[in-house]
C-alpha cells in the first residue's frame, strides 16, 4: 500500500488547471500545421494561421489560449493499492480547480441552480470529476477545461441494433452539420459506442484525451474512425464553418459491450483548442 | 490575406461595401455585450429607461473575457457562440447597432433583421482569445459592473480581425462557403437551434 497526501492532489490540480489553458499540445498544434498544407479555402488558411499564432501569443503572454477557460473536468485513474490522507479526496480536487482558476487568472464560468438563478460560483468548481479503480499504486490525474460552445453540442441517440456502423456515420455527420460554427472547428470528436446512455457518453468525453492520429487498437474500430474522419472532412464545413476541407482533425471511437436490444451512441466535440494535461503521482 | 480597414462608429456607406467572405479590421471603439447584458438592455427598454450607450453606429462584440493580469489591458478576449444572442439581435439593430461580432451561424431571423436594418454580422476567429486580446489598447466597463465578465465593457481596438458572414444583401458566408467545398452527397439540415 501506498499513502498519498491530498494535498499533492491539490497542488497538482492547480498546476494542470493553469497549463492546460495556456499551452496548446502538441500534437494538437502539429495537425493543425499539417491541416494547412492540405487546406484549400483561401479563408480557411487564414483562419488557420490565426489559429497558430493564437497558440504563440498565448504561450509567450501567458494569456488563456481561449477566454472560456471551461467546465473543470477530471479524470482520475486511482491504483487500488492507494491510501489517501489529509482529507476528502473530492474536496482536494475542487481546492485546486479553485486555486488553479484565481492563480491563473482563468475566468469562472460555473453557476449554480442551472434552471433558474444561475448564480456563479465564483471559483470554476464543482469540478466535474470521473474516478476509476485501476491495478496498481500510482494515480494518473487527467484534466480537461471544456468550453461550452463545444460541449453544448453533445449529442446521444439509441439507434435500432441492426442499423449498425451506417447509423453511427450519419449521426456524426448529422451532428457536425448542425452545429456548425459554434464548436468551433477544426474539431476534434468523441464517439462513444454501446454501453449504456451514460456509458456511451462517459466513452465519448474520455476519446477526447487521445493524441491526435492514435487509432483504437481494434482494427475494425480503427477503420470506422478513418471512414467517420473522412466523412466528416466531405461535410465542407472548414474552419469556422466558413467552408473548407478541414473540419475535423481526427475523430475517436470508444466501444463497450452493450444490450440485445440496443445501440447506444454519443458524440462529444471538441474545439481545436484541445486542451488536456495530465500527471501521474 | 488582404483587409478592409474599418473606422467605428460605422455608417450605412461603411456597411454597404462589405460582403460576405471579406476579411476586415476594426478601429476605434466597440462595446461588450452577452447574454446577461442584452438581457438588461432589453428590460430597460422595456421599462422605458434610458440605455446606458447610444448604439447608433455602434459595433457589439459577444465576448467575456479572463480576468487581466496584474500590468494587462484585458485577458484572453475571443467571441462566444452568437446564436444564443438571436433573441434579442433585432432589437439591437433596432437601436442602430451596424455590425456584430460573435462566432457560429445566425438563425433565419437575424439574416432578415441585419437585411432590414442594413448591418453586417462578422465572426472572429472563435478559440484565438490570446491573439485579439492583443488587438484590444484599453477595455473599460460602462455598465452592469455586477455582471463580472459580462458586464459591458467600452473596448478600444487597433486592427481587430474579423470576416464578414451575414452582408446587407442577405447572404450567409457558411451557407455558400459549405455548398464550395462540400464533396458529399449528404443533404444539407436545415438550420436548427442545438444547445448553444
Amino acid at each position: 500500500m501506498r499513502t498519498i497526501d491530498v494535498a499533492e492532489v491539490t497542488e497538482t490540480i492547480a498546476r494542470l488547471a493553469i497549463e492546460a489553458t495556456h499551452f496548446l499540445p502538441e500534437d494538437v498544434e502539429q495537425a493543425i500545421r499539417a491541416a494547412r498544407e492540405r487546406e484549400r479555402s483561401p479563408l480557411a488558411v487564414q483562419i488557420i494561421d490565426e489559429i497558430l499564432e493564437n497558440a504563440e501569443v498565448a504561450r509567450r503572454k501567458m494569456l488563456p489560449l481561449c477566454q472560456d477557460t471551461g467546465t473543470a473536468v477530471v479524470y482520475l485513474e486511482i491504483g487500488q493499492d492507494v491510501h489517501f490522507t489529509g482529507g476528502y479526496l473530492i474536496d482536494a480536487v475542487n481546492e485546486g480547480v479553485r486555486r488553479g482558476y484565481q492563480e491563473g487568472y482563468l475566468r469562472k464560468s460555473i453557476v449554480e441552480r442551472p434552471f433558474s438563478a444561475r448564480k456563479n460560483t465564483g471559483d470554476n468548481t464543482p469540478a466535474v470529476i470521473h474516478t476509476e479503480i485501476v491495478p496498481g499504486d500510482r494515480v494518473r490525474i487527467r484534466f480537461m477545461p471544456k468550453g461550452g460552445g463545444c460541449e453544448n453540442m453533445s449529442r446521444y441517440q439509441n439507434f435500432l441494433p441492426g442499423m449498425g456502423k451506417r447509423a453511427i456515420i450519419d449521426f456524426v455527420c448529422e451532428t457536425v452539420d448542425i452545429s456548425g460554427g459554434n464548436p468551433c472547428p477544426p474539431l476534434v470528436i468523441g464517439v462513444g459506442v454501446g454501453g449504456t446512455a451514460e456509458k456511451a457518453m462517459a466513452m465519448a468525453k474520455h476519446a477526447l484525451f487521445r493524441k491526435i492520429g492514435e487509432r483504437n487498437p481494434d482494427p475494425e474500430v480503427a477503420e470506422l474512425e478513418r471512414e467517420l474522419l473522412e466523412a466528416v472532412n466531405a461535410l465542407g464545413v472548414g474552419p469556422q464553418a466558413v467552408g473548407g476541407t478541414t473540419t475535423a482533425l481526427d475523430v475517436f471511437v470508444e466501444t463497450y459491450p452493450t444490450h440485445i436490444t440496443a445501440l447506444p451512441v454519443a458524440v462529444n466535440i471538441q474545439c481545436h483548442s484541445a486542451r488536456t494535461k495530465e500527471a501521474v503521482l | 490575406m488582404e483587409s478592409i480597414r474599418l473606422e467605428t462608429p460605422l455608417t450605412d456607406e461603411d456597411v454597404a461595401r462589405l460582403h460576405i467572405g471579406d476579411h476586415v479590421r476594426f478601429n476605434g471603439v466597440i462595446y461588450t455585450a452577452r447574454d446577461a447584458a442584452h438581457k438588461r438592455l432589453i428590460e430597460l427598454m422595456q421599462r422605458g429607461e434610458p440605455l446606458p450607450i447610444d448604439l447608433r453606429g455602434q459595433v457589439l462584440y459577444y465576448v467575456g473575457p479572463t480576468p487581466p493580469r496584474p500590468g494587462q489591458v484585458i485577458g484572453s478576449a475571443g467571441p462566444t457562440t452568437a446564436m444564443r444572442l438571436d433573441p434579442y439581435t433585432p432589437a439591437m439593430l433596432e437601436l442602430g447597432v451596424k455590425a456584430i461580432i460573435g462566432k457560429g451561424g445566425r438563425g433565419p431571423e437575424v439574416r432578415e433583421a441585419l437585411k432590414r436594418h442594413r448591418a453586417v454580422y462578422c465572426i472572429a476567429v472563435g478559440g484565438t482569445g490570446a491573439l485579439l486580446s492583443q488587438h484590444i489598447e484599453s477595455a473599460e466597463v460602462i455598465a452592469f459592473e455586477d455582471l463580472g465578465t459580462e458586464a459591458i465593457r467600452r473596448l478600444l481596438v487597433r486592427d481587430f480581425p474579423a470576416i464578414v458572414v451575414n452582408d446587407i444583401e442577405g447572404r450567409d458566408l457558411l451557407e455558400e462557403g459549405r455548398k464550395q467545398y462540400r464533396t458529399s452527397d449528404r443533404p444539407i439540415p436545415a438550420f436548427r437551434v442545438l444547445g448553444g
